[in-house]
C-alpha cells in the first residue's frame, strides 16, 4: 500500500517541476494534470476516496480542461515559446528558489515533528462527507454556491467582448456566409 | 505507521508548496502564473486532507471541497482577465503590466 | 483746578490723534495751530495746576489721581495712577513750558517741510507720552511713559527718513537706549516681586521698612534702574547715541535730546531717591559715572565741527553734573540744574537753528563766521546761552545750579571732594568749548552769507528762553523742592562761609575757560595751529572727535561678534534640524516609492518573504 503512495508522491513532485520549468503551456498543463491524478491516488491511499474522485472531476476534470481551452483560445504558437526561452534564463532561478528553500525548511521545521501514532487509516467514505456537510457545515455549503455564482457572473462578463466589437464579428460572420 | 503517512504526506504537501511559490515567482506568463498557484492550492488541499485522515474526520475532506470550490471561481476570473489582458494589451507578460508602479 | 490733572498729558494726545487721523490733509496753519496750540493749552493748565498746588498745598505735599484699575490679576493691581508733587510740578512746568517754545519755533522752522503734519503729530505724541512719565504715580505707567518717549525719539530723529544715514541714527539710538530699558524692567521686576507694589509711594515705603541700607535687592534694583537711566540720559556706556543722534531736526535735538527725554533718566533717580539713599555704592556710582561722563562729553566737545554734536556732547556733560549731583545724594541740585539746563540748551539749539536755517542747513562752524552782525537775536541768544551753559557768575542761571551742585559735592564727603574736582575741570572745559563755538561762528570774517532772518514765531521763543536763561537761577527752585527746617537753614548759611574759595575757583576755572577760548580762537589762531602741530596732538584730536573712540569700540566688541553670529546663522541652523527632518521623512518615501515597481512578481516576492519572516519569526520566540 505505501509503497503505491510513495510511488505517486515522487510522480507529483516531479510533475509538476516539469510544470515549472516548460516553455510550452500546453506541455506544461499536461504535466499538471499528471500530477492532480498522482494526489488523487494519495488522497485514496490516505483513506479519502470522495476528496480523491472530487480531485479527478473537478480540478483535473474541469478546472484544467478550463486551461487548456484558454490556452487554445489564444492560440499563442511559436515565438511565444521562443519568448519563454528567451524569460527562463538560468540565473533568474537563483532568488525565487533560495525563497522557496528556506520557506520549505521552515514550514518542515513547524508541520513534521510530534504527530502521535495512530491505527490502521480509517476510510472515511462519501456518505459520512455528505452528512457533515448537511449537517454542521451547511452555512459554508450555502457560501460556496455564493462564491461559484459570483466567479460565473464575473467570468461572463470579463469574457465578453463589448457591443461594437460584437457588431463587427456578426457582421465578418454574415460576410462570411 | 499511519503516523508517518500522514507526516510524509504533509511533507509532499510542503514540497508541492515550495514548488508552486517558485513557479509564481519566476515566471512571467501570466497563464504559467496562474497554473503555479493551481499547484499551491492543490498543495493547501493535500495538507488537509492529509490531516482529515489522521483523525479518521470528515472535515479535511469537506475543507478540501471548499479549496476545491475556491480554485474553481478563482481560475474561472483568472482566465476572463488573463483573455482581456491578452485582447487589451497583445501580450501575456506580467511584467510588462506594470502601470501602478510609483 | 488739580483735579484736571489728567487734561494735562490728554491735551498733547488728542493733538497727535487730530493730527494723525488727518494725515496731511489739513493745510499748514491748521496743523500748527493744532501742534503749537495743544502743548500750549496744556502749558496754560500747568500753570493753573501750580498756581493752585501753591495756594493751598495739599498734605504730605502731593497730590494722587488714579484714573482707572489696569488690571487686577492675583496679587498684582497695578492702576494708572497721576501723582503730583514738587518735583512731578517742576518737571511739568519745564516740559510744557519749553515744550510749547519749542513748538512755536518750529512752526516756522519746519514750514515748507512735506513731513510737517507728521512732524507735529510725533512731536505731540512725544509730549504727551513725557507728561504720562513724569506724572505717573505708579512704576508701569512710568515705564510706559519711558518706551512713548523712546519711540517717538526714533521717530523724529528718521523724520527726513529718505536719507539712510538718518534712519541709521535713528535706529542706533533706539537700539542703545533699549539695551538700558531692558535693565530698567528687570529693576522693575525685581522691585515688584520683593516689595509686592508697582506704585510708587508705596513702593518706597515699603523699601523703606524693609530693607537696610546696602541690602543686596536696594543695591540691585538700584543698579538696574541706573542702567535704564544711563541709558535714557546718554552716560558712560550707553552714551553713543545722543551724538548721532542729531541728525534729526534741530527743534527736535532741543526739545528731545536736550530739554526733556534725556534727562528721563535724572527724575527717574530723583523720584527714585530714597532707594538709592538705601544702597549708597550705588549712589557712589550715579556720581562716578556722571563725573566721567561730564569730562569725556566735554573732552569731546572740544574738537568738533558740527555745531550740533558740540551741543549733543555739551548735554551728554551737563547731565554729567545731574548725575554728579544725584551721586552727591543732592537731587534737588540736579533738578535745580535740569530746569536751567533745559532753558539754555534749548536756546542754544534754537539759535542755533536760526544760524543753520539762514545758512541752508550748514552746520559745519568752519563754514560759519562773523555771523554777529547779521543775525544779531540769534547771537546775543547764542551768548548768553553760553554764558549760561559755562556758569558765568551773577548773571546767568547756570551759575546758580552749578554752584550749588558743586557746593553739594564738596560737602558730601571724601567721595564728594573728588567729584567736586571732575566738576570743577569740567567748568574750564566747557567754558572752553563752548566759547570755541561763539568765537568761531560769530567772530571772524564772513565765510557763507546767511540768507533772511527769522520771523516773530522763531524770534519770540528765543526771547523767553534768553529771560528765562538769565533769571532762571533766581528762582529758589531747590528750597521748592526741598522744604528745609529751621536747623538746616543754619546749619547751610554756616557752611556758606567756608565756600568762598572753592566756589571762587571754580568760577576762575570758568572764566579762566573763557579766555583760552578767546585767546586760541580768536586773538592768536596760529597758537592754535602750532598747538596742534606738536606730535601726537592730532591723534588726541581725532580721538576727541571720534567721541573718545567708543563708537569704533562698540563695534569691535559687540556689532562685529553678532554680525559673525547672524552670517553663521544666515540658514538658522536651528531650523536645519527641522529641515533635516523632514528631508530624512522624504528621503524614507522615495526609498519606500521605489519599491512599487507595479511589477506583479515583484509584489508576489514580497509576500513570499513576509511570510518567510514571519514564520522565522514564530519558530524562533
Amino acid at each position: 500500500m505505501n509503497l503505491a503512495f510513495y510511488l505517486a508522491a515522487a510522480v507529483a513532485v516531479f510533475a509538476t517541476t516539469m510544470v515549472v520549468t516548460r516553455l510550452n503551456a500546453v506541455h506544461a498543463l499536461l504535466y499538471l494534470v499528471v500530477s492532480l491524478l498522482a494526489v488523487a491516488l494519495m488522497f485514496y491511499i490516505l483513506g479519502a476516496p470522495f476528496a480523491a474522485a472530487l480531485e479527478i472531476i473537478i480540478y483535473a476534470g474541469a478546472i484544467m480542461v478550463l486551461f487548456v481551452f484558454v490556452v487554445m483560445m489564444l492560440n499563442l504558437g511559436e515565438q511565444a515559446v521562443a519568448r519563454e526561452r528567451g524569460w527562463l534564463t538560468p540565473g533568474i532561478w537563483v532568488g525565487p528558489a533560495l525563497l522557496s528553500l528556506v520557506l520549505l525548511a521552515e514550514l518542515l521545521y513547524i508541520l513534521i515533528p510530534g504527530t502521535q501514532a495512530v491505527v490502521n487509516p480509517e476510510i472515511v467514505e462519501a456518505k459520512r462527507v455528505g452528512v457533515e456537510l448537511f449537517g454542521p457545515y451547511l452555512l459554508a455549503v450555502e457560501l460556496a454556491s455564493m462564491l461559484l455564482l459570483g466567479g460565473l457572473v464575473g467570468a461572463w462578463q470579463l469574457g465578453r467582448r463589448d457591443a461594437a466589437a460584437q457588431r463587427q464579428e456578426a457582421g465578418h460572420d454574415r460576410d462570411a456566409d | 505507521m499511519t503516523a508517518t503517512l500522514t507526516d510524509h504526506a504533509l511533507l509532499i504537501a510542503v514540497v508541492l508548496l515550495a514548488l508552486g511559490v517558485c513557479g509564481v515567482l519566476v515566471r512571467r506568463n501570466l497563464l504559467f502564473i496562474l497554473m503555479s498557484l493551481e499547484i499551491m492550492l492543490n498543495a493547501a488541499g493535500l495538507a488537509f486532507v492529509a490531516a482529515g485522515a489522521r483523525w479518521a474526520q470528515a472535515d479535511g475532506q469537506i475543507m478540501f471541497i471548499l479549496i476545491l470550490t475556491l480554485a474553481a471561481a478563482e481560475v474561472a476570473i483568472g482566465l476572463a482577465l488573463a483573455l482581456r489582458i491578452y485582447r487589451h494589451f497583445q501580450t501575456l507578460d506580467a511584467d510588462a503590466l506594470s502601470g501602478m508602479r510609483g | 483746578m488739580i483735579d484736571w490733572l489728567w487734561m494735562v498729558p490728554l491735551l498733547p494726545f488728542a493733538g497727535f490723534m487730530c493730527l494723525f487721523v488727518s494725515g496731511g490733509r489739513l493745510r499748514a496753519p491748521v496743523v500748527a495751530a493744532i501742534g503749537a496750540g495743544s502743548v500750549g493749552l496744556a502749558a496754560l493748565l500747568a500753570g493753573a495746576i501750580t498756581v493752585d498746588y501753591l495756594a493751598a498745598v495739599p498734605p504730605e505735599g502731593a497730590v494722587r489721581q488714579v484714573l482707572w484699575h489696569w488690571m487686577t490679576v492675583d496679587g498684582f493691581t497695578p492702576s494708572i495712577t497721576l501723582y503730583l508733587d514738587r518735583l512731578s510740578l517742576v518737571m511739568l512746568l519745564v516740559v510744557t513750558g519749553v515744550g510749547f517754545l519749542i513748538h512755536l519755533y518750529s512752526t516756522e522752522f519746519m514750514a515748507g517741510d512735506e513731513g510737517y503734519n507728521r512732524f507735529f503729530a510725533y512731536m505731540n505724541l512725544f509730549v504727551g507720552f513725557m507728561l504720562v512719565l513724569v506724572l505717573a504715580g505708579d512704576l508701569l505707567v512710568l515705564f510706559v511713559g519711558w518706551e512713548g518717549v523712546g519711540l517717538c525719539s526714533y521717530l523724529l530723529i528718521g523724520h527726513w527718513y529718505r536719507d539712510a544715514a538718518n534712519g541709521l541714527a535713528a535706529r542706533k539710538a533706539f537700539f542703545v537706549t533699549r539695551v538700558g530699558d531692558a535693565l530698567f524692567l528687570v529693576g522693575l521686576l525685581v522691585l515688584f516681586t520683593q516689595l509686592g507694589t508697582t506704585d510708587i509711594a508705596a513702593l518706597l515705603q515699603e523699601a523703606g521698612k524693609r530693607w537696610p541700607a546696602g541690602s543686596t535687592f536696594a543695591v540691585a534694583a538700584a543698579a538696574l534702574l541706573l542702567g535704564g537711566a544711563l541709558g535714557k540720559s546718554a552716560q558712560l556706556p550707553l552714551q553713543t547715541w545722543l551724538p548721532d543722534a542729531m541728525a534729526g531736526p534741530t527743534p527736535v535735538s532741543a526739545l528731545i535730546h536736550a530739554a526733556t527725554m534725556v534727562t528721563a533718566g535724572v527724575y527717574l533717580i530723583a523720584r527714585m531717591h530714597p532707594l538709592y539713599e538705601l544702597a549708597p555704592p550705588v549712589q557712589l556710582t550715579v556720581g562716578v559715572l556722571g563725573a566721567i561722563t561730564l569730562l569725556l562729553a566735554a573732552i569731546a566737545a572740544l574738537s568738533q565741527t558740527d555745531i550740533k554734536r558740540i551741543l549733543a556732547y555739551s548735554t551728554m556733560s551737563q547731565i554729567g553734573y545731574m548725575f554728579l549731583a544725584l551721586g552727591a545724594g543732592a537731587w534737588p541740585a540736579a533738578i535745580f540744574h535740569f530746569m536751567t539746563h533745559a532753558f539754555f540748551k534749548a536756546l542754544l539749539f534754537l539759535s542755533a537753528g536760526v544760524v543753520t536755517l539762514s545758512l541752508n542747513h550748514e552746520r559745519d562752524i568752519f563754514q560759519m563766521g562773523g555771523l554777529r552782525r547779521e543775525q544779531p537775536l540769534a547771537f546775543w541768544a547764542f551768548l548768553i546761552g553760553s554764558a549760561a551753559l559755562a556758569a558765568l557768575p551773577w548773571v546767568t542761571a547756570g551759575y546758580y545750579s552749578k554752584g550749588l551742585i558743586l557746593e553739594r559735592a564738596w560737602g558730601a564727603g571724601s567721595a564728594g571732594r573728588w567729584l567736586w574736582t571732575a566738576g570743577a575741570l569740567g567748568a574750564l572745559l566747557t567754558a572752553l568749548y563752548i566759547f570755541r563755538a561763539v568765537f568761531i561762528v560769530f567772530f571772524g570774517e564772513l565765510r557763507t552769507r546767511p540768507s533772511g532772518t527769522q520771523g516773530l514765531r522763531m524770534g519770540v521763543p528765543l526771547t523767553v528762553l534768553i529771560v528765562l536763561s538769565i533769571g532762571g537761577g533766581w528762582l529758589d527752585v531747590p528750597s521748592l523742592l526741598e522744604p528745609l527746617s529751621g536747623a538746616q537753614i543754619a546749619a547751610t548759611s554756616a557752611a556758606a562761609g567756608t565756600l568762598r574759595a572753592p566756589e571762587m575757583l571754580v568760577t576762575g576755572l570758568a572764566l579762566l575757560g573763557v579766555c583760552l577760548a578767546c585767546v586760541l580762537y580768536l586773538w592768536r589762531p596760529d597758537l592754535r595751529v602750532r598747538w596742534l602741530a606738536l606730535p601726537g596732538i592730532a591723534r588726541l584730536q581725532r580721538l576727541s572727535f571720534s567721541g573718545l573712540g567708543f563708537d569704533r569700540l562698540y563695534d569691535l566688541v559687540l556689532v562685529r561678534p553678532f554680525l559673525w553670529l547672524v552670517r553663521v546663522n544666515r540658514d538658522d541652523i536651528f531650523d536645519a534640524g527641522y529641515n533635516r527632518v523632514a528631508s530624512g521623512i522624504r528621503l524614507a518615501h522615495h526609498g519606500l516609492s521605489g519599491t512599487q515597481t507595479g511589477v506583479l512578481r515583484w509584489y508576489a516576492a514580497g509576500m513570499v518573504f513576509g511570510t518567510v519572516l514571519l514564520l522565522a519569526v514564530v519558530i524562533w520566540s
